[in-house]
């Protein structure tokens, strides 16, 4: 569904140097799949993302979605943010809303359905709220609302849970999970931590440092439906451990 | 939040003494305790003035102002409006121009920087000076007093407005061009709204500066107005008069400020006030 073909990305500083981001990366997802990408800080990661949003213009290759190569931001793909960044003068739902408003897409129906997600994500009741009276973990289940609410078939979302505590990143690893197996999205996980991309995805996206490269694509064969506790698995462990094996063990090559 | 009557049990002191204070009710906090500063003030005026007989031309007692002011009501009242009118209208301008400015300044880097040298101009001639020539120019109207309150007013609200716009966090903008807004909506929908409690600290700064910059102007080029009536009533040693219109000044100050942060209570509760002084 994704074909990302030779995709270089470099940006100009100020000082006028070329720094290359991405460095022909090529990377083919299907429909529905989960794919995680995993790589140190400053690998690409969020370009990548954003070069499949069509939010930044890339230098060279293409991105190919549904047959149609990306060049401006498209309808039907949802993000979520590494913040929640929801608007502190819209309640919940209009929150969720947002996206159909600004795309004048706002039918009758649209309060149904953004209810049944904030109901999906154990969100009901807090319709009427604003953000500043929601906790983390709550205002990020409103942004993850907010980019399903067109029913998009690509949600791209960029370390969601970074700056979540350690028990709602789990809790809310699981409700991903749950509402991905309810509404299958081809999902585009950027994230640092190596064990919830082994929870998460189908395969695992590893990026060398700067400049990005794909250094290995790594299927993660651990059975769904999943749950804490299966890090135990030998599938979980031997993709960890390579994924891991691929980060490290290239930073250390470059120590010695 | 504790209630009232709570704060009277401290006449009984606590079996076991505690260190942490007692937060006060809001509406204390918020109402009773500025009035009873303000009202303890003019206490201590009254009995200073009247304890070391200061001269009236030199310091004036509240009790002899009360009077000089309240002799001709229907003039004072006529003087305090023809200033509110030139305060709202300059502050009026003010917006109008402010707004539509900021949005320009923060268009692009080359507007702002082709723009910015003529903002810094205009605040660095003093207002003072420009008065007369302004009434030279526009003629003895209400106009130049309008423009002149305006000069002095509009600046630090452009100025708010401007850094309420970029301070948009990016995620926002692109959530905004993910979903395929053009430059027009991510302003109305996104950057405006954004910018709102910015914008009402700029409209705090400007209305008290919209007094300052009426009476500059009134002092300059009048017949009438608060202004005119301090500059008469000193030249004919009515110094209690001028103490009551340097009052009405004040209090319209503090009224104006005020029904700015009522307006953004009102309008915007989910906007955090982000000049509240830290209590």
């Amino acid at each position: 569904m994704i074909e990302i073909e030779n995709v270089s990305k470099h940006f100009v500083s100020r000082d006028r140097d070329r720094i290359a981001a991405l460095s022909d990366v090529s990377l083919s997802i299907r429909r529905n799949e989960f794919v995680c990408l995993v790589g140190p800080s400053g690998c690409g990661k969020s370009t990548l993302l954003r070069l499949v949003g069509g939010l930044i213009p890339l230098s060279r290759g293409r991105v190919v979605i549904d047959g149609r190569p990306v060049r401006e931001p498209r309808a039907e793909t949802g993000i979520v943010f590494q913040t929640p960044t929801l608007l502190p003068w819209a309640n919940v739902l209009d929150n969720v809303l947002f996206p159909l408003k600004m795309m004048k897409r706002l039918t009758p129906e649209s309060p149904k359905r953004a209810m049944r997600l904030l109901e999906l994500v154990g969100l009901a009741g807090f319709e009427r709220k604003y953000p500043r009276e929601l906790s983390g973990g709550m205002q990020m289940r409103v942004g993850i609302c907010r980019a399903l609410v067109h029913d998009p078939d690509i949600l791209l979302m960029d370390e969601p849970f970074g700056a979540l505590d350690a028990l709602t990143r789990e809790e809310l690893t699981l409700e991903l999970m749950r509402v991905w197996r309810e509404q299958p999205k081809t999902v585009l996980f950027v994230t640092h931590s190596i064990p919830e991309s082994v929870m998460l995805a189908d395969r695992v996206v590893v990026l060398s440092p700067r400049p990005g490269r794909v250094a290995e694509v790594i299927p993660v064969s651990v059975p769904r439906p999943r749950q804490f506790g299966m890090e135990a698995l030998d599938e979980f462990q031997r993709a960890a451990g390579r994924i891991r094996q691929l980060i490290f063990g290239a930073a250390r090559g470059t120590l010695h | 939040m504790q209630p009232a009557g709570s704060v009277s049990s401290s006449s009984a002191p606590p079996a076991a003494p505690s260190t942490e204070a007692r937060p006060l009710p809001a509406w204390i906090v918020e109402v009773v305790l500025p009035i009873a500063t303000i009202a303890g003030l003019f206490l201590v005026w009254e009995a200073v003035c009247r304890a070391f007989a200061i001269p009236a031309y030199i310091i004036p007692a509240p009790s002899a102002i009360w009077t000089a002011t309240t002799e001709l009501p229907g003039n004072v009242a006529w003087h305090t409006l023809v200033t509110t009118k030139t305060v709202l209208l300059g502050f009026l301008v003010s917006v109008l121009v402010s707004l539509p400015l900021a949005v320009l300044l923060t268009s692009s880097p080359i507007v702002a920087a082709a723009i910015y040298p003529l903002l810094v101009l205009t605040q660095a001639i003093p207002k003072v000076a420009l008065a007369p020539i302004l009434v030279v120019v526009l003629g003895t109207s209400e106009l130049p007093r309008v423009v002149v309150t305006f000069l002095v007013a509009f600046f630090p609200l452009v100025l708010s407005i401007a850094s309420g716009l970029v301070s948009v966090p990016p995620e926002l903008i692109e959530l905004g061009r993910a979903c395929r807004a053009n430059k027009w909506t991510e302003l109305t929908r996104i950057r405006l709204p954004y910018a709102v409690p910015f914008i009402f600290s700029g409209l705090k700064a400007a209305v008290a500066l919209a007094v300052v910059g009426a009476v500059v102007a009134e002092f300059v080029n009048a017949e009438a107005g608060l202004g005119y009536l301090i500059q008469t009533s000193t030249a004919f040693f009515k110094v209690q008069l001028a103490w009551g219109a340097l009052i009405i000044l004040s209090v319209m100050g503090i009224v104006l400020f005020q029904i700015v942060v009522a307006v953004e209570r009102v309008f915007f509760p989910w906007s955090p006030g982000i000049d509240k002084p830290a209590v």
